[in-house]
Order: structure tokens, then C-alpha cells, then sequence
């Protein structure tokens, strides 16, 4: 029961990841790729509809994680507390950013909405590239399972680690990289005209650079962890992850080069869900990996809520995932196809 | 301030900022269903005309709602850990089940309500006004649930170690207070939504502008505000009353300001409580009525806080007596003003009653202040346990947070708060300013990227 669910949470985690990555990597190079008020327009219109059903995820697998694991939702939230209130700081400027841009006609209210837009998104996709290296690091859980980690100390992973160390900041880094190309990707999907061109270069620059970051990520995380490599070791299945992921960037090359925007995005996706199951596959049956020597690592089992709770959870869960699905599943159908250039909203 | 005291304030003043708009949002959300319902039967254009105008007001509350809804849902882990490592197994599943079975559920057909006018057809749209309506309420319901098991914990097993779990799924669903406290609040929030809409009617009204505008939103406004008025009473506050003067009496002592037991209880209009000489200065008091109201008879005897030990009393008592005495005055006022303004209706004198127009059009703050004082009724007065009974308020909060750590992201929300009310405020202006009949290309301008 207990490896099920982390298997829940995790996958939440990753579909948010893969959904609201396109939004906050549409932010990412929004500024880059948008030039006139017509094209900005138009790559907000691209994710309009959709980019708060994507963050909900966030919110369900916090809510999920909450219920199914207690003692990991209050040991994990009350440790980051510093660099998690900055990201909801973040996520209230992105929400506030692309709703309220459009309301006034005036430039000057449009262009700091941009400017808000893109550092929100951008500081989001480095905020959560290290809060993942961070967890496969692991943070110096103390003997009550609780700790508290400063936002730097000596940047470099030991016994006594920052929020912010070399390793923390390579994934803070690859992350913002990658999710620029996802978004990238998803603009050149939904738009067209002159962004949807430069989106598509754009693309085919961040490729490379996501590759290099990549390869350079996992002899990293040896050093950072040398004990994530353990669950390797004995379940060699598990390299499937790590290997899906080089497939989904050579897929997003080959798409690059052929033009295939909706390809490269979806391999894009492939990527993305591919490198967070991996982290996943890294960690199981650990939640939260302990550094020095007080404490132990915050296990499944040592987290893990009341099985009643839990054989209830699935009833309902599977249920709500279910509608949650079928709602995506008409929005995404309705605004299928590319984001017309001329405005075409309620109220017209 | 000591590190339990900030924690406190930082809770309370994101939570209060919060609900400044889900509760105008709920409401709106059943008047818009209300207006587009008129509107795919009349053959009066201005209905499906107000749904579109009240729709550009709810999706900025609801952004607002949102975007300061999330930190709610984080704040149990990050300044409440204790708490939530004990009871996660009990409120984190009403927190998920609101996440998956709402938040997916509103995300999605506020999407297809705002852009899908023109992709669905007509009833297409009245039905994602409704799906969008049903999950806002759904919404209400799991965080009240959540709500409820701290005032009146039900439904719950607890280990040796001091952990809760989930005992019995429907008894927590179906505990009495969460429905008491939810159809309160419910009605709370359609008062809240009926005074704004009949607000802006009046104003539009006594601007001689956009009257067909004005009296549609009058008329909407003043008659869903008349019967929320009279559910705020009766049933839903009265027989809240009642069941919190058999659970928690030691609060309802408080809230009355009653120091003393006393036969034929008498209730207190006015009055300023004098904790340490446990007396009510000036008060202006009705014979015999508190009994009355929680026992049905003038003879009743009602415990007074002379009965409770006095570390179980609410720790700040006047702030509790002030919110509760402020709810239950404005309450009143709601109820004379609308059921005065629903009988002009009827003799088809409102539109012209400029002198009622007039209090109408003001008094749109004031559903705010009466739920809110509302709920810090029910959260102080919940003190000073954080689950009743159970679990007590400084054992909750994260001991590894230190005072200066949470006082550092307090004023971090204090200053983007202060920035967003200046953002509603600039807009909501430009909204009503514009009206409903602005250029189509300028006041929606928002919402095609919105």
C-alpha cells in the first residue's frame, strides 16, 4: 500500500511537472520569442485555458501527499519553509501576471505584467529544479524527523547542506533549461506566425544545452549522493527511466530537425516524466534521503498513514482522478488545434 | 511576539485576506447560474448581458481567490507541522478530496466558461456556468469539513503516540457541525454576492446609467439577498447556536459575554466586557432571550464562564465577543435593509427609492466585515484548543520555525497583499466604471488572454 502510493504522489508530481512545465517554460522565453503585443497576446491565449487546471496538480499532490504521508508533508514543508513561501510568492506573480496582463489596454500595464511574467516563471522553473535536487540529495533530518535548512551554508553538499549548494543550483539550472525548451516546444505547437518560427529556433538552440546539462546531472548526483545509486544496483529495471529519458531527447533532435513541432513537444514530455521517475526510482523506499548522522531517513513506512485512511483514499482518489482526467481531456479537445492570431474571448 | 503568537497572526491574516473572495465568488457563482437560467428562457438580451458582466467580476475574484488560496493549503505543513503530523491522517483527505474532486472540476469550466462562449452552444455554456457554480460549493464543503473536525472532532481512531486517523469516511463527511457550519457559511456567501450585485444596480441607478442594467441587478440582487438574510437566522445560525452551545459552551459564554450561570439568561445587545472585573460595562441587555434561544424557554439556566476552568477559556475574549456581537448586528441590518428593499419591489416603487438606493449602494463592504467576523467567531472562539478538546494550540505549530522566520514571510505577504488590493481595486473600478455596455473590444479586452 505504502509503494503505491508514493507511486501516486509521484506521478501527481510528474504530471504537474509535464503540464504546468509548458506554462511556466512558455514564461521562460516569452520574452525571447513574443516581440510585438499580437504575438504576446497569442502566447498567452496558448496556455489561457489551461495553465490553472495545470497547476491544480500541484495542489492535488500536495493534498495527496498531506493524507497519505503526514509525517513527509510536515517534516518536508516546515524544513523548506523559506524557499517554499517564495514559491508560492512566485506562483501568486505568475497567476497575477498572465490574468491580469490582458485587462487594460494600456502599454505601460502590459509591459510590467511581461517583465513579471517571465522573472516569476523563470525563478519558478530554478526553484523547483533544486527543491528536486535537494530531496535526492537529501536535507539533515533530525532524530523527531524534523529539520531546518538554511538557505546556503558552504554550497557544497555534506553533512551540513544548504538549500542552495553546487548540486542544488546544476538542477535548478537544467531545470529552467529544460522547461524552456518544453515551452518552447508547446508555443511552436499552439502558435503560428512569426512565434511560432522563433519558438522553433529557439528550440533547436536549448536542445543542446539540455543534453550537455543532462549528462552532466548524473555523474553529479553520484558525487552529491553517492548512495543513489544503490537501488540501481539491485533493480536494474529501474535504468529503463534514465534511458527513456535519452530517448526522449534524441526524439526531440530528430523532431527539431524535421520540424515536427507536436513531436518534439511530446518527446519533450517523455523526457520530463522520464527524469522524475528516475529521481523517483533513485529514492524508493526512501521519501526524504538523511544527511550526517542524527537522524535516519524519512522512509514509507515511517510516514505512511493508517490503513483505513488509506483503503478509503484509493476509493475516492481513483474516482476523482478519473472525472479530473475527463475534464482535461474535454478542455484540451475544445482548444485543440493552433491559437488563432486575432483575439477571440468571451465578451466578443 | 513569541514564535506561537506569530504563527497564529500569520495564518489568520492570510486566511482572512483569502476568504475576501471565495465568499463573494461562491455567491456570484449562484447568481451568474441565476442569470444565465433567466437568460436561455427570456427573450430579454440584458440577462445573458449581466451573466457576461458578472462573469469579468468573478474571474478576477476567482484568480485573486486562487492565487491566495495556495499558500492555505501549504501553510498546514510549513507553520502548523505538529499539527499536521498528527491529523493528517484526518484533515489531509478532505484537503486532497477538495484538490481533486473541485479545484480540477473549476479550473477546467471556468476555462470553457470564459472562452467557450462561442465554441458550445448555448446550453453548453449555461452548463459550465453550473459545473463552475457546483465546484466552487463542492470546494466550501471539503475545506468546512476540515473546519468542522476542529471545532466538534468526530469519526476519528488515535494511536498511543498521539496520531489521528480516519475512523469512519461518512462519519466525517457527515458530521452535524460541518453541515450546520456549511449551510451558514453557504448563505454567508450569497449574502455577500447579493449585496455586491445589488450594490452596483443601485449605483448605476442613482447615476441615471445603464438603468435596465441597474434594475436587473437590483432586482437579482435584493431578492437572493432577502431569502440568504433569512437562512442566516433561521435555520442556519439558529440551530448552529444551539448545537455550539451543547459542544462548546464555554465559547458561547464568551461570545455572550457571560461571566456568570444564570436562570432566564438575559442577552447582551451592547456593552464592553471587563475581563478582569468578569462584568459587562453598560450593557444594554434583553431579559431572559439567551435562554430562550438555545433552550426554547425563558426559565433555562446557561452556563457562564464562571463554570470552566480558566485555562479553557478563549484566550482573547473581547475579540470574540466584538466579532460575534458585530456578526450577529450586521446581520440585522442585512435583514431590514433587503427585506425593506424587497418590498418596494413588489410595489414597484425600489427603482425609484433613491433614499434606500443610496444604503444599498453602501453597504456593499459590510457582508465582508459581518463574514469575516463570522469566522473569527468561530476560529477564536475555538480557543484555546486547535482541535477541540483534543489537541491545544501552542502544541501545533513548527517549534523549528523561529519567531523572526515566520514575522519575515508575515510581512512578505503583507506587502503582496497590499499590492494585489490595489490591483483589485484599480480594476474592479474600471469594470463597473465601464459597465456592462462598454465597447465589446475594450472592457473584454481582459479576458481574451485572461
Amino acid at each position: 500500500m505504502g509503494i503505491l502510493w508514493f507511486w501516486i504522489v509521484a506521478l501527481m508530481l510528474a504530471a504537474y511537472v509535464v503540464l504546468d512545465g509548458f506554462d511556466i517554460g512558455v514564461g521562460v522565453v516569452y520574452l525571447l520569442v513574443a516581440k510585438t503585443e499580437a504575438e504576446r497576446s497569442q502566447a498567452l491565449r496558448a496556455i489561457g485555458p489551461v495553465w490553472d487546471g495545470n497547476e491544480v496538480w500541484l495542489l492535488a499532490a500536495g493534498g495527496t501527499m498531506f493524507f497519505a504521508f503526514p509525517l513527509l508533508y510536515a517534516s518536508s514543508f516546515s524544513g523548506f519553509y523559506l524557499p517554499l513561501m517564495m514559491v508560492l510568492w512566485l506562483l501568486i506573480l505568475r497567476g497575477l501576471s498572465v490574468e491580469l496582463r490582458g485587462h487594460l489596454q494600456d502599454p505601460l500595464w502590459r509591459s510590467f505584467f511581461d517583465v513579471l511574467f517571465f522573472l516569476s516563471s523563470t525563478a519558478l522553473a530554478i526553484f523547483f529544479g533544486s527543491a528536486l535536487a535537494n530531496v535526492v540529495r537529501g536535507v539533515p533530518i533530525g532524530a523527531d524527523g524534523y529539520f531546518f535548512l538554511p538557505l546556503w551554508t558552504d554550497w557544497r553538499p555534506g553533512p551540513h547542506p544548504g538549500i542552495l549548494d553546487w548540486y542544488t543550483v546544476l538542477g535548478g539550472v537544467l531545470a529552467m533549461v529544460a522547461l524552456a525548451l518544453h515551452g518552447a516546444l508547446y508555443l511552436a505547437v499552439k502558435t503560428e506566425g512569426g512565434l511560432e518560427h522563433r519558438a522553433l529556433r529557439l528550440a533547436r538552440r536549448l536542445g543542446p544545452a539540455v543534453a550537455v546539462l543532462t549528462l552532466v546531472s548524473i555523474p553529479a548526483t553520484v558525487v552529491a549522493r553517492p548512495n543513489s545509486l544503490h537501488n540501481y544496483e539491485t533493480h536494474p529495471a529501474a535504468f529503463l527511466a534514465p534511458v527513456a529519458a535519452f530517448v526522449g531527447l534524441v526524439l526531440v533532435a530528430t523532431a527539431l530537425k524535421a520540424r515536427k513541432a507536436v513531436r518534439g513537444f511530446a518527446a519533450s514530455c517523455l523526457y520530463l516524466a522520464s527524469m522524475l521517475t528516475g529521481a523517483a526510482a533513485g529514492l524508493v523506499p526512501v521519501l526524504l534521503p538523511c544527511v550526517g548522522t542524527e537522524g535516519q531517513d524519512l522512509t514509507i513506512d515511517r510516514a505512511l498513514a493508517g490503513p483505513h485512511t488509506l483503503r478509503v483514499g484509493l476509493v475516492w482518489w481513483s474516482l476523482g482522478i478519473a472525472l479530473a482526467l475527463m475534464y482535461f481531456g474535454i478542455v484540451y479537445w475544445l482548444f485543440r488545434g493552433k491559437v488563432p492570431q486575432e483575439a477571440d474571448g468571451y465578451g466578443h | 511576539m513569541d514564535a506561537l503568537t506569530l504563527h497564529r497572526i500569520h495564518f489568520a491574516f492570510t486566511n482572512t485576506y483569502h476568504y475576501l473572495f471565495p465568499q463573494l465568488t461562491m455567491g456570484l457563482a449562484l447568481l451568474i447560474v441565476v442569470l444565465k437560467t433567466i437568460a436561455l428562457k427570456s427573450s430579454d438580451p440584458h440577462y445573458e448581458e449581466s451573466a457576461r458582466f458578472w462573469g469579468r467580476i468573478f474571474a478576477v475574484n476567482f484568480l485573486l481567490g486562487v492565487v491566495t488560496g495556495i499558500p492555505m493549503e501549504f501553510q498546514f505543513g510549513t507553520n502548523w507541522s505538529e499539527f499536521s503530523r498528527r491529523t493528517g491522517g484526518v484533515i489531509g483527505m478532505p484537503l486532497a478530496m477538495e484538490g481533486i474532486f473541485s479545484f480540477f472540476l473549476e479550473s477546467a469550466f471556468l476555462g470553457l466558461f470564459l472562452f467557450g462562449q462561442k465554441k458550445l452552444p448555448r446550453w453548453g455554456h449555461w452548463a459550465s456556468a453550473v459545473m463552475v457554480f457546483v465546484g466552487s460549493w463542492i470546494s466550501g464543503f471539503f475545506i468546512i469539513v476540515t473546519n468542522a473536525w476542529m471545532q466538534h472532532p468526530v469519526a476519528y481512531t488515535v494511536s498511543p503516540g498521539g496520531i489521528y486517523e480516519v475512523g469512519s469516511f461518512w462519519g466525517l463527511l457527515g458530521n452535524p457541525w460541518a453541515w450546520l457550519e456549511y449551510t451558514h457559511n453557504m448563505s454567508g456567501a450569497v449574502i455577500t454576492g447579493a449585496f455586491v450585485m445589488s450594490a452596483v444596480g443601485a449605483l448605476y441607478l442613482l447615476q441615471r446609467r445603464d438603468e435596465e442594467y441597474g434594475r436587473v441587478f437590483l432586482k437579482i440582487g435584493v431578492i437572493a439577498g432577502i431569502v440568504s438574510c433569512a437562512v442566516q437566522v433561521f435555520p442556519t445560525g439558529d440551530l448552529h447556536g444551539k448545537y455550539m452551545a451543547k459542544h462548546q459552551p464555554a465559547t458561547v459564554a464568551a461570545m455572550e459575554g457571560l461571566f456568570h450561570s444564570e436562570k432566564g439568561a438575559g442577552m447582551v445587545l451592547l456593552g464592553q466586557p471587563d475581563v478582569e472585573k468578569q462584568q459587562i460595562d453598560n450593557p444594554l441587555v434583553v431579559n431572559k432571550v439567551l435562554s430562550f434561544l438555545i433552550y426554547g424557554t425563558t426559565s433555562a439556566e446557561v452556563k457562564g464562564l464562571d463554570e470552566f476552568p480558566k485555562e479553557d477559556w478563549p484566550a482573547t475574549l473581547p475579540l470574540l465577543y466584538y466579532s460575534y456581537h458585530i456578526m450577529v448586528g450586521l446581520g440585522t441590518y442585512f435583514l431590514a435593509v433587503m427585506g425593506l428593499a424587497v418590498f418596494l419591489l413588489w410595489r414597484g416603487k425600489l427603482y425609484r427609492s433613491r433614499w434606500l438606493l443610496w444604503p444599498i449602494m453602501l453597504s456593499f463592504p459590510l457582508p465582508y466585515i459581518a463574514n469575516t467576523a463570522g469566522w473569527i467567531t468561530a476560529e477564536v472562539g475555538r480557543q484555546p484548543w486547535l482541535v477541540y478538546g483534543l489537541i491545544r494550540t501552542s502544541e501545533g505549530y513548527s517549534k523549528h520555525i523561529g519567531a523572526g522566520t515566520s514575522l519575515f514571510t508575515l510581512i512578505g505577504f503583507l506587502g503582496l497583499y497590499s499590492v494585489i488590493s490595489i490591483l483589485w481595486i484599480v480594476l474592479l473600478y474600471r469594470f463597473i466604471q465601464k459597465g456592462p455596455n462598454a465597447p465589446l473590444h475594450e472592457a473584454s479586452e481582459g479576458l481574451t488572454t485572461a
